[in-house]
């Protein structure tokens, strides 16, 4: 049986057992070699669980400031734009914190692309209530429960960019079971070909495990996902490329 | 060349594009906003990049992502966006980013107002961020100063690998004066910047790259700027009963009033540093040994050149008073000064320090 080649490029993580980011960060290495982006790309990191992703991919990468990845990934791909320019960010990072930077630059249709990873918590800090908390979702800043009454409904980025904003590709991943990792990987394709053609702004949320802060067993983790995170965030592509995927 | 009448905010804008600036990000805001207009048809002009920014947050970290790309990288503020800039200055220098940027100060705190000031000192000299880091801060006094530190300001910023802010204010933007345009320069190629390649990245002397104990190696960057980068304006130090410090607009009144005072018999002496930071701390080993004391004259509204002034007396030896007229918001007139000259030598004001 034919075993997959790991990308030569890939770094070991140090991310938590069972997280999600592990597979992601190997998803976008793949896709980057598949590209032959490998001399020809930036990796430009948020602030939190994602900072672990610091020399993962190998060759150029940048640690900015908590939610400004947006704002570096534009300063980068106006100066040098034919080079791939892609965030690598959690939820909290660019959702809640660097909202501005992320909303703004897709209205510009800034030719960058975003990646998101959404595990419905501040990870990096212990598991603290983001955006992207479920209602009634326990985490250390809503002991009770997430009550939306007063700390608003989850928020769902790529549908909000999609809708509002003139860009060349939206999209909703999940990482929790191999169909899922499959339509994962064509999504990253599909943003960084919507970059690389010029198209415009692609963003691609995933939805991710976190083991350690949900208190579940990785595979608990994976069931919580597919029975109840999905529920609330709906995979697929909430703006499409017009018949142009895989043009290359 | 010859010279042109030019207003201080275009001044500095083309300068700049001069020394080689191909990246600009701002926001609007007074009394800055000129830069940001000159420069939205200018740089593509010359096929440039510009980009009008959502906020001034966005606008420092656009530059920090172009600079680490290698871009002559300039952003332009005043008062309040300063704040919001100070974040991005922090990890700037966290990343031996060398950027340019300026700050046409208004005076006063939150909204302040749209007068001229001086009140950014501290945040501009002293800090400007969380961590312990120093950006080189320029005062330019006339258009053509601030023109020519524009020019010169990414070749200082390069060869250090620090931020450089060209610490300006409202009336220096604002007014006209004569100008000799320095000619298109061709800067020296980075040996470092991320191109994709992986290859150079931040390079090996950026303070991250250095391994454990970056930032505590950066102590040697500072200490080589503050030997290197003393540079100031004096007249009658030999002799100077008194002497006042000044920088900027009150820096020029004060030079215009102590040559007066002198015309008209008065001893007075006169240090204009052209940088803050480093301070121009050479400039007091030339004071008259029997001077009776020192006096900041700012725009600002409590004293805070004033402090610096009184560290550089105690740090060479002058058991002396430490003035300081803190004028607000505004520019001090040559009366002002001479006023509070002849008050100090009367007693008629306390010493701050």
């Amino acid at each position: 049986m034919p075993v997959k080649k790991l990308p030569e490029k890939l770094k070991a993580n140090a991310f938590c057992p069972g997280c999600g980011h592990g597979t992601i960060l190997r998803l976008i290495a793949e896709a980057v070699e598949e590209l032959e982006l490998n001399d020809n790309k930036c990796l430009v990191l948020g602030v939190g669980c994602s900072c672990n992703g610091n020399g993962m991919l190998g060759g150029d990468d940048f640690q900015c400031a908590h939610g400004r990845a947006a704002a570096v990934a534009v300063g980068m791909k106006r100066f040098r734009p034919g080079m791939c320019v892609f965030t690598y960010q959690g939820d909290g990072d660019a959702g809640v914190i660097g909202l501005a930077e992320t909303l703004n630059a897709a209205y510009r249709n800034e030719k960058i692309t975003v990646f998101v990873v959404n595990n419905t918590n501040f990870g990096m800090t212990g598991g603290q209530m983001s955006w992207t908390t479920l209602p009634g979702q326990k985490t250390t800043t809503s002991v009770r429960g997430r009550d939306c009454s007063v700390t608003g409904a989850p928020i769902h980025l790529p549908e909000l960019i999609a809708t509002q904003f003139d860009v060349a590709y939206a999209a909703r991943a999940s990482v929790h079971d191999v169909k899922h990792i499959t339509q994962a990987k064509k999504m990253v394709l599909n943003a960084l070909q919507a970059q690389m053609n010029e198209e415009g702004y692609s963003i691609v949320e995933f939805l991710s495990s976190c083991p350690t802060n949900w208190h579940l067993s990785p595979i608990d983790s994976n069931k919580f996902i597919a029975e109840q995170v999905l529920a609330a965030y709906p995979v697929g592509e909430f703006k499409s490329r017009k018949g142009k995927e895989g043009q290359a | 060349m010859a010279k042109k009448l030019w207003k201080g905010n275009e001044a500095v804008a083309e300068a700049a594009i001069r020394g080689g600036c191909n990246f600009f990000a701002g926001y609007p805001i007074t009394p800055s906003t000129e830069v940001l207009e000159y420069l939205s048809w200018r740089m593509p002009q010359v096929d440039r990049v510009f980009i009008q920014a959502e906020n001034e947050i966005a606008s420092i970290n656009m530059v920090s992502g172009a600079s680490a790309c290698g871009a002559r990288a300039l952003t332009a503020t005043s008062g309040p966006g300063g704040s919001l800039k100070v974040e991005g200055m922090s990890y700037a220098a966290r990343n031996s980013i060398p950027y340019v940027l300026l700050n046409v100060q208004r005076w006063g705190t939150g909204l302040g107002a749209l007068e001229s000031g001086q009140t950014d000192y501290f945040k501009e000299v002293k800090g400007g961020g969380h961590g312990d880091f120093k950006n080189i801060v320029y005062t330019p006094a006339s258009v053509q100063e601030l023109a020519d530190v524009a020019y010169e300001a990414w070749d200082v910023a390069e060869k250090y690998r620090v931020g450089v802010t060209i610490l300006t204010e409202a009336y220096l933007g604002q007014m006209m004066e004569e100008v000799e345009m320095p000619p298109f320069k061709d800067p020296v190629p980075r040996d470092w910047g991320i191109d994709g390649t992986g290859r150079f990245g931040l390079g090996k002397h950026s303070v991250m790259m250095r391994g454990p104990g970056g930032m505590a190696l950066q102590g040697k960057v500072y200490a080589q700027i503050r030997a290197e980068m003393q540079r100031w304006e004096e007249y009658g130090l030999e002799d100077a009963e008194y002497v006042l410090v000044a920088f900027g607009l009150p820096g020029r009144v004060c030079m215009d009033a102590v040559k007066r005072m002198r015309s008209a018999g008065v001893k007075a002496g006169m240090i204009r540093p052209k940088l803050v930071w480093p301070f121009p701390e050479d400039a007091f080993k030339r004071v008259n040994p029997q001077v009776k004391g020192f006096a900041s004259i700012e725009s600002t509204d409590f004293g805070m050149l004033v402090e610096d002034v009184a560290l550089c007396a105690k740090k060479y030896g002058f058991h002396v008073p430490v003035y300081c007229y803190a004028h607000g918001k505004g520019v001090p007139g040559v009366s002002k000064v001479t006023d509070f000259y002849h008050s100090m030598e009367n007693g008629d004001v306390k010493e701050a320090f």
